[in-house]
């Protein structure tokens, strides 16, 4: 059997920390004929919205595209269940020849009179792109005739990669933003940007923020609501979780709306009570702070003497980390390290310089770094760091699986509530569940160990 | 019957897109790399909803194009690509199927390859086939049979008579290729069974990732299957233009078209045709599995008879699943399909013939919403389909038997048996189980006999 090759094109995007002076490529286009683990602009644009509940999406294109994103995530909603719909033009022969604005007019006013949405968006796709429907046109007529907004997404899945259908999505949004009522917003409130509600963690930390005394005006995305976005001007602060989803709009906010935004990660025991800290912080308001000392003490109370009975058996375990955005692998890389495994792979599918070069700083030595790896590469770093337990999506679970890997899932269409403090138990217990299982006592790699 | 109206739009659809089918047969041939011409997207969407139902990982590479190529064409990405396959998998065959977005700027993916093999082919370069799947002309099916068809198309050469029969088994699952196989194997008939990936998207547990997963049907048997005995070729519902029509125009091997051998009928048919090709008669083996088939379907019969069932997913499979259903004695009351090769009505006719049954409604080119509204109407108490009808089955609060592709929500997908007799077994104690629990569980005394 031929061992794993990296392409020479891939060598300046993998770097082991401790041999060369830190340098890393990244923010290149996926080479052609690479597997990529990459998606497209219009998944970014799709993933980001998608949890907007009360709107109607409405992927403009062929059948493929919106069939492959129906119900993705793990996204879910207190109330209206409409984004778990996958709705489509299913563009024909005769529209792409044609056109399709007429049957994606026709589209919209069809679903917007049987859901009664309090807005739509319209993804564009490839071939729209191509055919060059006007989705301006189309989407402020139906918006004129209906009485909703109906936003177009400019997400053509060429032009550019994941993040750029982030910008896309966050464009759309902006429209939005501006346009709701904003009296009695309390002065200590804030928007949660970039949680996506995945498994309900957005509750929880719209919970702990509450017990401190501060106001959730709009959760951007999670369980979200077009009125709340519509309104979250009105908030003092947007805190912003994770590294490219929606930052584009808390720039523009920033821009338009003088609201400031910090950066923030719910995941893992330092990175949750830091950012509870941080929002007391930016109020400079003592009985907050007090509030969320209290929150964290009493969280931790709990979490603490549970995680123990967990550590003892994880310590010194390996674990490769390759996911989306690199502001996740960072809090991946701190929550390993409170439970005692060692991280000996770390990559991201869209990180950027000043990502990696973080990402560098807080490794061991020694350890992979990768930009938008693929199946062949990951392989051979669990093979060379003999993994323990890899973290990724759906696409790396089966390779993991294959060379009898332990695989934990942290991707957005997990249905494990993993922010928080009580989702560092439940990640703990994923990890646990996962790398203690008697089951790779059987897969070749561990019996051949064994046998010798 | 049906007061349906014609909606624009669709709504959670039942069906997939082109080249996703393309990319499955392709998987199915050894030494192969599906190798889509697109921007990145497609390939990464198709490969995560495969393995979710496969659990196994599978490669499929793509040109990548981006923003210029849309506007220059895709020529020298598609090449470049290509070269960086070949160098990275050593693959003996790239089996290349085209996009929306490189149907819709035009490229003239033959003569990219001309080019490309003038400027960088040699002798151990691979062969590359090429398919033309816009997503908009189709559903998986119609790619899945695009591939199957090049692929003999293109590869296929004169070669000497020899004495294995060719097998075109259709999108079934690899535990159906696995029991087609054993099959022939007891016929003592030796086959070539294209596409065969129930090996390479069901693999075992391995110590060293292979570049290139085991298995796959042999390049030099698809090379002479112009020098079989006969073609049989799978699926009630298929193309004009099939690989088995190709082999029969160009090298006159005898084609048989039959439809999945699903339940007993269908699965005779099958049986009598292996017959009537090897002259060989049918292995105990198998007699006494449909002897044992019919008498547990005597014992179950009461359980069962009259329930009334929505049956969905591709054209060929719910023709199959319709004519079990009919024999058991299971109402198929709406047979749905998201394909629309405009056949099927006419196969489940025909399959219903003799059956005392009532003609169902047939819906082609539909999604589920037109398949919950009309299921609604019609009082059912059973659903049959891949694991996608889940939403509109758990709001009916009905039981659904999964089969077919994809079984996102279990595991053991790619384990489903369905055909022949051994098939229909497994189908026959999962539907008539699922019933008697659904009744079971309903039920306030909870009887612990049936
Ligand atoms: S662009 Fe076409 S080929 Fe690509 S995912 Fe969408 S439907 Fe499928």
């Amino acid at each position: 059997m031929k061992a794993a090759k990296v392409l020479d094109e891939r060598q300046g995007q993998i770097h082991r920390k401790g041999t060369a002076p830190f340098t890393i490529d990244c923010d290149k286009d996926s080479l052609a004929g690479a597997v990529s683990q990459r998606a497209c602009v219009f998944c970014g644009s799709r993933v980001v919205l998608y949890p907007i509940a009360d709107a109607i999406h409405l992927v403009h294109g062929p059948i493929g595209c919106a069939v492959y994103t129906w119900d993705i995530r793990g996204a879910l909603s207190s109330g209206p269940e409409l984004h778990r719909l996958s709705f489509s033009t299913d563009l024909q022969e005769m529209d792409v020849i044609f056109g399709g604005e007429k049957k994606l007019a026709a589209a919209l006013d069809e679903l917007i009179d049987r859901h009664k949405p309090a807005a739509a968006f319209v993804y564009s796709t490839c071939i729209v792109g191509l055919i060059g429907d006007d989705l301006e046109a189309v989407c402020s007529k139906a918006a004129a005739d209906k009485g909703i907004p109906v936003l177009p997404v400019q997400s053509e899945g060429f032009k550019g990669n994941k993040r750029a259908g982030y910008e896309a999505a966050c464009d759309a949004m902006g429209r939005l933003v501006g346009t709701g009522d904003i009296s009695g917003i309390s002065k200590y409130s804030i928007n949660i940007l970039g949680d996506f509600n995945l498994a309900g963690e957005i509750w929880l930390i719209r919970e702990y923020f509450e017990r401190i005394g501060v106001e959730v005006v709009a959760n951007i995305t999670g369980d979200g609501r077009v009125a709340d976005i519509q309104r979250s001007h009105g908030a003092a602060l947007n805190v912003v979780q994770c590294s490219g989803a929606t930052m584009e709009l808390a720039n523009m906010m920033e821009e338009r709306y003088n609201i400031p935004s910090i950066r923030v990660s719910y995941f893992g025991v330092e990175d949750m009570a830091e950012a509870l800290y941080e929002v007391a912080r930016y109020f400079k308001d003592p009985e907050l702070m007090e509030k969320a000392v209290e929150v964290v003490r009493s969280e931790l109370e709990k979490l603490l003497p549970e995680l123990n009975r967990y550590k003892k058996a994880l310590k010194g375990k390996k674990a490769a980390i390759y996911v989306g955005g690199a502001f996740k692998a960072f809090s991946l890389v701190k929550a390993f390290r409170l439970v005692g495994m060692d991280v000996v792979m770390v990559g991201s599918q869209t990180g950027t310089k000043q990502d990696y070069d973080e990402l560098e700083q807080i490794t061991d030595e020694g350890t992979i770094i990768v930009d938008d790896s693929n199946p062949l590469e990951l392989s051979a770093f669990i093979k060379e760091k003999d993994v323990d337990l890899f973290v990724g999506g759906v696409k790396e679970r089966p390779i993991a699986y294959k060379l009898g890997v332990a695989f934990c899932d942290h991707n957005h269409e997990r249905k494990e509530m993993l922010a928080g403090f009580e989702g560092m138990l439940n990640f703990v217990r994923e990890v646990y569940g996962s790398v203690m299982s008697p089951v790779w006592k059987f897969v070749p790699r561990r019996a051949e160990e064994s046998a010798s | 019957m049906s007061k349906m109206p014609n909606y624009t739009s669709t709504t959670n659809a039942c069906k997939l897109c082109k080249p996703l089918g393309a990319s499955l047969a392709f998987r199915g041939i050894e030494g192969c790399v599906p190798f889509l011409h697109g921007s990145q997207g497609c390939a990464t969407y198709m490969r995560r909803y495969i393995i979710s139902h496969f659990n196994e990982p599978i490669d499929i590479a793509s040109s990548s194009l981006g923003e210029k190529h849309a506007v220059y064409g895709g020529a020298a990405n598609l090449k470049l690509g290509l070269k960086n396959v070949t160098s990275k998998y050593t693959p003996e065959l790239i089996g290349v199927a085209t996009t929306c977005l490189t149907e819709t700027i035009g490229d003239n993916v033959p003569m990219i390859l001309h080019e490309y093999h003038e400027e960088f082919g040699t002798d151990d370069s691979p062969a590359v086939v090429t398919v033309s799947t816009p997503s908009y002309a189709g559903t998986h099916m119609e790619g899945f049979h695009a591939a199957t068809t090049a692929i003999v198309d293109q590869l296929t050469m004169p070669t000497a008579m020899h004495d294995k029969t060719n097998l075109f088994s259709g999108f079934i699952s690899t535990a159906d290729i696995r029991h087609l196989k054993e099959i022939c194997e007891d016929w003592e008939m030796p086959i070539t069974l294209m596409p065969d990936y129930s090996e390479t998207l069901d693999g075992q547990a391995l110590n060293e990732y292979p570049l290139m997963p085991k298995g796959g049907t042999p390049l030099v048997e698809i090379k002479q299957m112009g020098g079989a005995k006969a073609t049989i070729e799978l699926g009630a519902t298929l193309p004009g233009r099939t690989a088995g029509k190709v082999l029969e125009e160009r090298f006159s091997t005898k084609l048989y078209q039959l439809g999945l051998p699903i339940g007993i009928r269908e699965t005779d048919a099958f049986f009598e045709t292996l017959t009537t090709i090897s002259g060989k008669t049918i292995p105990t083996k198998y007699s006494s599995a449909r002897g044992r088939l019919i008498d547990s379907m005597v014992d179950g019969h009461k359980y069962i008879f009259g329930k009334r069932a929505v049956v969905f997913g591709e054209e060929d499979l719910v023709v199959g699943l319709t004519s079990f259903l009919a024999e058991i004695g299971i109402k198929p009351v709406l047979c749905a399909s998201g394909g629309n090769s405009k056949k099927m009505k006419k196969a489940i006719e025909k399959v219903m013939e003799g059956m005392d049954c009532e003609m169902p409604i047939v819906k082609d080119n539909v999604d589920f919403y037109d398949i919950e509204s009309e299921a609604a109407e019609l009082d059912i108490d059973l659903v049959i389909g891949h694991s996608k009808g889940y939403a509109f089955a758990r709001k009916f609060e009905i039981p659904i038997i999964r089969v077919g592709f994809p079984v996102h929500d279990r595991v053991g997908g790619q384990r489903i048996l369905h055909l022949g007799y051994h098939g229909a077994q497994s189908l026959f104690d999962t539907i008539t189980n699922t019933i008697i629990a659904k009744k079971q569980s309903d039920s306030p005394v909870g009887y612990s006999y049936m």
